[in-house]
């Protein structure tokens, strides 16, 4: 087959794919519709996705969730900027040295498999109710991934390259950027994109339980309130929102990566 | 005491892997001194196991001997000395994430060449193993001889007197390699370079060297030297002649007792690092 001949049997698999999943997505939404239409689900349990669509035509027009929606975005942000940062400087220093690597490899990945939003009483009791215990649960939880994939993409670089790169006199820091950064660079993005998604995740999530602002405030009170089609509407919305961002991260990462 | 036509000096170098009282602790080379002559290629050959490519760090100061020194042009090795000496590994060691020509420029960043020459060097030695056309492609975009030859190229571009090479056409196939060595030859032809090359083939270490060590089984230490005495560029004819199979047979004799012994003991070496 020749090199189009691919990229164009590629492009067909991606699109017939990309079909079988609108055609699942509108099936959901069909029998959500004959559900609440025809064999009388409860309005409380599930409203009318028509009724939905309309609270979400009439959010989207307001534009009333955008204080929301940026008090969630700027919440991720400044914990994903956290999470990344310290996340990366960890593994990093840790992939420096094997025994590093044997002592908090493991402490990290226990750690990864508790469910730290359990502290998350903890987090209101020191940062209060508003943004900052969000930011630094989202920072927490993120952490974890970025650094666990850090320390694995540093440590999967062939040792083989850095053998080389020393017999034709790399320094430590020309070794550093351009054999190991480039080498461990896959591995780390996954983790960076994972990390992203958990941050967003737990950030949304504790808002939902306790929380004076923010889409999964929102949600809350809309529940609260038995607004059950405006809540839906803000549930589709949330669901919108998230998958966009994580669809563009996993773009970068996937450009990243294919630069090798 | 230094004489120039000594490139490479080994002084009661032996080497032991793993701390002593370790149950890996092991023995890889036997206590060696001898010195190679400046010119021509010297091939090491040996049972798997015998030490050979450790010696081969060793010199190329990739790795600290237990024991005794090695002087490469005169100064003791003490780590990697990319002046005097370039490597090119058995398998490709190009960096994946680069081109060629970047993995080119790298290696002479690495080195310490001046941004300016990098271009022209970097253009030279493709030229000189025949990738000139080839010199944007990704190193996952050749073939595995075209892989070995760029990573030729790169070691070639750091201009040392010194290259050693450790298996380098290992993972190719019997065509490929005699082109690559018939190429080699060619190349020893029109330099001055020492090339110390660890090979696992009698017939590659007849056709290439102008001397072969022969290692013994391990711990391994040189058994014997043999001179093969004829002219770069060695053509597909040299592998024809009676004296080419005199000294095929001769290797084979010195080694088969050796590779008896290696396959007996039973068990893989360690001797990769």
């Amino acid at each position: 087959m020749t090199a189009r001949g691919v990229v164009a049997a590629r492009r067909q698999t991606r699109w017939r794919s990309g079909l079988a999943q609108i055609v699942f997505l509108l099936a959901v939404v069909i029998l959500w519709w004959l559900a609440a239409n025809r064999w009388g689900a409860s309005p409380l349990l599930l409203p009318k996705p028509q009724l939905v669509f309309f609270e979400l035509v009439d959010i989207l027009r307001s534009g009333e969730f955008w204080p929301d929606l940026l008090l969630t975005l700027g919440e991720a942000a400044a914990a994903f900027a956290i999470s990344a940062t310290l996340g990366l400087a960890t593994g990093f220093f840790v992939s420096v040295s094997p025994a590093l690597v044997k002592v908090f490899e493991p402490l990290l990945a226990a750690v990864n498999a508790v469910p730290i939003i359990l502290f998350l009483p903890l987090y209101i009791l020191f940062f209060g109710l508003g943004a900052p215990s969000k930011i630094a649960l989202g920072a927490t939880i993120g952490f974890f991934p970025i650094a666990l994939n850090t320390i694995a993409g540093f440590s999967s670089v062939d040792r083989l390259y850095v053998r080389s790169a020393r017999s034709m006199g790399a320094s430590p820091a020309k070794l550093v950027r351009h054999v190991l950064v480039p080498g461990a660079l896959p591995i780390v993005l996954t983790g960076l994109r994972m990390g992203f998604t958990v941050t967003l995740l737990s950030i949304i999530g504790s808002e939902t339980i306790a929380s004076l602002a923010g889409l999964g405030h929102q949600i809350v009170n809309l529940a609260e309130a038995m607004e059950m089609p405006r809540m839906f509407a803000y549930i589709v919305f949330v669901i919108v929102i998230a998958a966009t961002l994580n669809a563009i991260v996993t773009r970068f990462e996937k450009r990243a990566a294919a630069r090798r | 005491m230094r004489d120039p036509e000594i490139a490479v000096k080994i002084k009661n170098v032996a080497h032991y892997f793993g701390e002593a009282g370790d149950a890996k602790h092991m023995l890889a080379l036997r206590e060696t001194t001898i010195d190679f002559r400046r010119g021509g290629l010297l091939a090491l050959i040996g049972p798997s196991g015998c030490g050979k490519t450790t010696l081969l760090n060793v010199i190329g100061g990739l790795l600290t001997p237990t024991q005794g020194s090695v002087d490469v042009c005169g100064k003791t090795v003490n780590g990697p000395m990319p002046r005097e000496i370039a490597y090119v590994f058995q398998e490709s060691a190009l960096f994946p994430w680069n081109t060629i020509k970047e993995n080119i420029h790298l290696g002479l960043l690495f080195q310490g060449v001046p941004k300016n020459q990098r271009e022209d060097r970097a253009r030279q030695s493709l030229e000189t193993v025949g990738l000139g056309e080839f010199a944007n492609h990704y190193p996952g975009q050749l073939s595995g001889g075209m892989r070995q030859r760029a990573a030729l190229a790169r070691a070639l571009s750091l201009d040392t007197p010194v290259l050693l090479m450790d298996e380098p056409f290992g993972a190719l196939d019997e065509q490929t390699r005699m082109v690559l060595g018939e190429d080699l030859s060619v190349l020893l032809s029109r330099t001055q370079k020492t090339i110390i090359f660890v090979t696992h083939s009698l017939g590659e270490a007849v056709f290439l060297a102008d001397q072969v060590a022969v290692f013994s089984a391990r711990p391994g230490r040189i058994k014997e030297v043999i001179a093969v005495d004829e002219p770069h560029p060695r053509r597909s004819g040299f592998v024809k002649a009676e004296k080419f199979t005199r000294l095929r047979n001769q290797l084979y004799d010195l080694l088969h007792d050796e590779i008896r012994k290696t396959v007996d003991q039973g068990s893989r070496p360690g001797a990769f690092l």
